[in-house]
């Protein structure tokens, strides 16, 4: 028995407050199709999901089943429709397993209320067997990589003989080849008859899968459109002026090499290598983009450099001067400006104002501090420039950090320490969670910063952004370097890259594949408008 | 040639799999401490020293069969100087294991450091008695003892385990226990009846813990503070009530009629387990009942894994329709009730009437136990029958005469505590949501 599920919202309004989160929104989910939801960070998209999924009651409006009214009072009412929704940040217990996660809320049951996880073990199997998912019913979530657990909440939802399946962001977190696995899955569940909103502010994955697209805006449908439609006039509508995707940036001019690694080594608490024998150099006025699949070295890289990690052997050179052996403090007063990748957990303080914040690392010296005391005017002064030259969206510099977007949250981040003259700019995963918008301005910044005759290091597993800013691209893998190429080396010659395999031996690899193309693989011609 | 094609298509297999592979090694490089190994040797040389090298050469006997068992068992005979050695060889080679077992970068299992425990307790026991003036103790007497002064601590730890397991901190257990004694003493002396006191002691529980589920929960106050405050509260309340109402009117007020010793006829006369298991009052019988159903019902039943996802993930439970707050409240409460049978224990089967701070902080030990006990009910019973051994052995010791000063004796409990606490049974970990307040949105 397949039930096919019709979705319409209808004038769903939402406030939180005085805040209109969703402004009078219509949509309609077709049986069977792929309803994109494309807008910025905090243009009201995962409100409207909760409203739909009854996390939250909407102010107005209603919501129709197969035509029918009906009212969600909580996520249980949202799944005895049909309802199933896969959150940005996974709804998984860690300490349980797969089995004992799936079941949860619908537990299978023996007498007396004790659990029947063999049966959901069977279901569990029976959905990973039809969509090729591999997952262990046994497994601790803990234990599982990102892709997989992403997985694990689908099968949550199918279990729950979910229609329609919400995707909230869902490539967020994963790597370029987990979000094809994903996109791949995508397709498979729409044609088994299951329906999907997915909700993402990428156009590359959004022109790939969806049947419709709608945009929002503000809080607003602004229009809807095609997914022929191309990315330009997309992230138009989205951001609601032309935006350039492509970065103008004039040809690097480099100058003399100031910053370099020698025999880089970092050695985890455990024992392993995890940078093992880096070795390169970035002249003034260059861009190095170091790529690489999220957890080879990238993290462990800049937090050497910086002075964070303990076992360190090798050797920095800044102007050269010896970075290693010195002090995080030390090593910010040579000129190195660093923008970390988790910024919500290094790179601010949420509870403190924005001005406060854009200060954290010079509020000991003039013209902020005297002697002991601190002039919180002079705090304030600096934060207004700042915040007017960074485009930083608030009422006001005393607002807590914490309240911003994530992308007005790295504008402050990137605004602090670009605020002083600086020998060295490490930028680790810059534009992570941010909005189109100011994604653009972020890549302009780093681009002004290297003209400025700074030499840039950029870390980024988004390999769009590595081939957009980088002047040359250092490719991690194991905490080994594979190889340093020039910009617009190709996107399949990194992508081999990123897997291990050395430069000079996929030359010809890729010859081959090109040979091979024209005969064969109709994945590849979807593969060509990735770039 | 084929291989090379299908690796050069986007969403190839093999990036993916370097990107699980990173990961796994991730997952791998927890760091193994060298706090266990360390702490394993120092204690291993410790009883070399003095369960060994320093101990008397005299011959401890532990008697194994009381009087009314249907046969008697020879008791054991062990030569001080000799068991110590041997013993304490064998703790040194576990420590060896652990430190080799460390320099592989494997972490050491759970089973190394419980034989590691009983060892050396066994060495300690033969040490302490092989010393004493009389070098003779009742193992069987020791054993049983231990049981009933771990009956109100198994309790209180199990409260602990309901509320802590759905995200509440409970510090009020010392609270709770005492609020259940006091009742049970008021109610059963009023009523002449102790099985109305036992009932009556539940509710005092529950209701101390509504107040705890009350103003953590809803207010979102500070649950260690609401827990503080609430073990002041009820402790002044039962002893302005005890000094007024109860010293005033003894006979009317503070003469409970106590649970009696239930004997299960033939089960109660085998040797050593007997008196254990079948030999308790009904609160004690109640304890075995109540780590057995705590623990089936929190691993093996619905009920259990809705908690237990609440207490670890909340947010995730909501998503599934679960109410995370009401889960809360009807546990803590639970708990609550749970702890307040415990309470009961003091006045109705140990002592027959209440004084001022009955409980004795055996709340908080009780605290330390549910943490060595890992959360788990069974191993929270075992962890409070540690503490139960550790005061039992105070006393006996103290009583047979053993060169060592009654006040280091009298330390032995807290000292267990402590060294329990501090993690040396490897690294326990709370539930995720323990102490934080839930919010929906």
């Amino acid at each position: 028995m397949v039930r096919v599920l019709k979705l319409e919202l209808r004038g769903i309004t939402k406030r939180f407050g005085t805040l209109l989160a969703n402004d009078h929104i219509d949509v309609v989910v077709e049986p069977g199709q792929i309803h994109c939801l494309l807008g910025e960070n905090g243009a009201g998209k995962s409100t409207l999901m909760n409203v739909l999924y009854g996390l939250y009651e909407p102010s107005e409006g209603e919501i129709l089943v197969d035509g029918k009214p009906v009212s969600f009072r909580g996520p249980g009412d949202a799944m005895e429709a049909g309802i199933g929704m896969v959150h940005q940040h996974f709804m998984l217990v860690p300490v349980f397993t797969v089995a004992e996660n799936v079941a949860l809320g619908a537990e299978p049951t023996k007498a007396a209320g004790f659990l029947n996880l063999d049966e959901t073990r069977r279901r569990i199997k029976e959905i990973s067997d039809q969509y090729g998912f591999d997952v262990d019913p046994d497994a601790l979530v803990e234990d599982l990589p990102v892709g997989v657990q992403q997985r694990v909440e689908i099968i949550k939802a199918l279990v729950r003989d979910a229609q329609v399946l919400i995707l909230d962001e869902p490539t967020a977190v994963l790597t370029p080849q987990e979000t094809d696995e994903l996109l791949d899955i995508m397709r498979q569940l729409k044609s088994g008859g299951t329906s999907i909103v997915f909700i993402s502010h990428k156009l590359r994955e959004v022109k790939a899968v969806s049947d419709t697209i709608t945009v929002i805006r503000r809080g607003k449908v602004v229009g809807t459109a095609e997914p022929a439609a191309s990315t330009t006039e997309l992230a138009s509508m989205m951001v609601g002026r032309a935006v350039s995707l492509t970065l103008d940036k004039a040809p690097a001019q480099p100058k003399e090499k100031t910053f370099e690694v020698r025999n880089l080594t970092v050695i985890a608490p455990n024992g392993q290598h995890v940078v093992d024998g880096l070795s390169f150099d970035i002249a003034r006025g260059e861009i190095l983009a170091v790529a690489g699949v999220q957890g080879n070295g990238q993290t462990e890289l800049t937090e050497a450099i910086l002075g964070l990690q303990e076992r360190v052997h090798g050797s920095i050179l800044l102007d050269g001067q010896e970075l290693l052996g010195r002090s995080v403090k030390e090593v910010l007063n040579a000129g190195v400006g660093f923008v970390p990748e988790d910024r919500s957990v290094d790179g601010l303080i949420g509870t403190f104002s924005i001005a406060e914040n854009l200060i954290l690392d010079r509020y000991d010296q003039a013209p902020f501090a005297r002697g002991i005391s601190m002039s919180p005017a002079r705090v304030l002064e600096n934060a207004k420039s700042r915040i007017e030259e960074f485009d930083v969206r608030t009422p006001s510099g005393a607002l807590a950090a914490g309240t911003l977007s994530g992308g007005n949250q790295q504008k402050v981040v990137m605004a602090r320490e670009l605020s002083r003259p600086l020998r060295l700019f490490i930028a680790s995963q810059p534009t992570r969670g941010v909005d189109v918008g100011s994604i653009e301005f972020l890549h302009k910044r780093i681009v002004a910063e290297r003209d400025q005759g700074t030499p840039v290091m950029i870390i980024s597993t988004e390999l769009d952004e590595v081939m957009e800013l980088a002047d040359r691209i250092a490719v991690l893998y194991k905490g080994k370097l594979v190889g340093v190429v020039p910009a617009g080396t190709s996107r399949d010659v990194l992508g081999l890259m990123m897997a291990g395999i050395p430069p000079e031996e996929h030359v010809h690899t890729t010859q081959a594949a090109e040979a091979a193309d024209t005969t064969t693989s109709t994945s590849d011609a979807e593969g060509g408008d990735h770039v | 040639m084929s291989t090379t094609v299908s690796s050069s298509r986007p969403g190839n297999p093999q990036p993916g799999n370097a990107g699980k592979d990173a990961a796994a090694a991730t997952v791998s490089a927890k760091p193994v401490g060298w706090k266990t190994p360390v702490f394993l040797a120092a204690f291993a040389l410790i009883s070399l020293v003095f369960f060994g090298l320093l101990a008397p050469n005299q011959t401890a006997s532990f008697g194994i069969s009381t009087g009314s068992d249907f046969f008697q068992l020879p008791a054991i005979q062990v030569n001080a100087f000799a068991g110590g050695l041997m013993l304490s060889i064998l703790l040194l080679g576990l420590a060896a294991y652990a430190i080799y077992l460390k320099t592989r970068d494997k972490p050491v299992p759970g089973w190394l450091t419980v034989a590691f425990i009983v060892l050396f307790v066994v060495a300690f026991l033969i040490w302490v008695v092989g010393g004493a003036r009389t070098p003779s103790i009742s193992l069987a007497g020791l054993i049983a003892g231990s049981v009933t002064l771990a009956v109100p601590l198994v309790f209180g730890s199990l409260s602990g385990v309901l509320c802590e397991r759905v995200g509440v901190v409970n510090i009020a257990i010392e609270g709770q226990l005492l609020g259940g004694a006091f009742t049970a003493a008021i109610v059963a002396s009023m009523t002449q009846n102790p099985f109305i006191g036992l009932l009556a002691a539940a509710v005092a529980g529950a209701a101390v813990s509504m107040v705890l589920a009350l103003f953590s929960i809803k207010y979102l106050v500070n649950q260690i503070i609401v827990g503080v405050v609430l073990n002041v509260l009820v402790s002044g309340v039962t002893g302005f009530l005890f000094s007024t109402v109860m010293q005033a009117n003894k006979a009317q007020f503070n003469s409970p009629p106590g649970l009696d010793i239930i004997e299960i006829p033939v089960l109660s006369s085998i040797p050593v387990i007997g008196p254990i298991l079948f030999r308790q009052s009904l609160v004690g019988y109640l304890m075995y009942i109540a780590v057995l159903v705590v623990w089936v019902g929190l691993f093996k039943t619905r009920w259990g894994l809705r908690v237990r996802a609440v207490g670890e993930h909340p947010q995730a439970a909501d998503t599934l329709g679960i109410n995370v707050n009401a889960t809360r409240f009807w546990n803590v409460t639970l708990g609550g009730a749970v702890a307040g049978i415990g309470g009961s224990f003091f006045t109705l089967v140990a002592i027959d009437s209440f004084t001022k701070e009955i409980s004795g902080g055996r709340g908080f030990i009780a605290l330390a136990a549910l943490i060595f006990g890992r959360w788990n009910p069974i191993g929270a019973f075992f962890a409070a029958l540690l503490f139960g051994f550790a005061d039992n052995l105070q006393s006996i010791v103290t009583i047979i005469g053993t060169p060592v000063p009654s006040q280091f004796m009298a330390m032995l409990p807290y000292l267990v505590t402590v060294l329990a606490v501090a993690g040396l049974v490897g690294k326990s970990r709370g539930p995720a949501a323990s102490g934080i307040p839930y919010v929906k949105g």
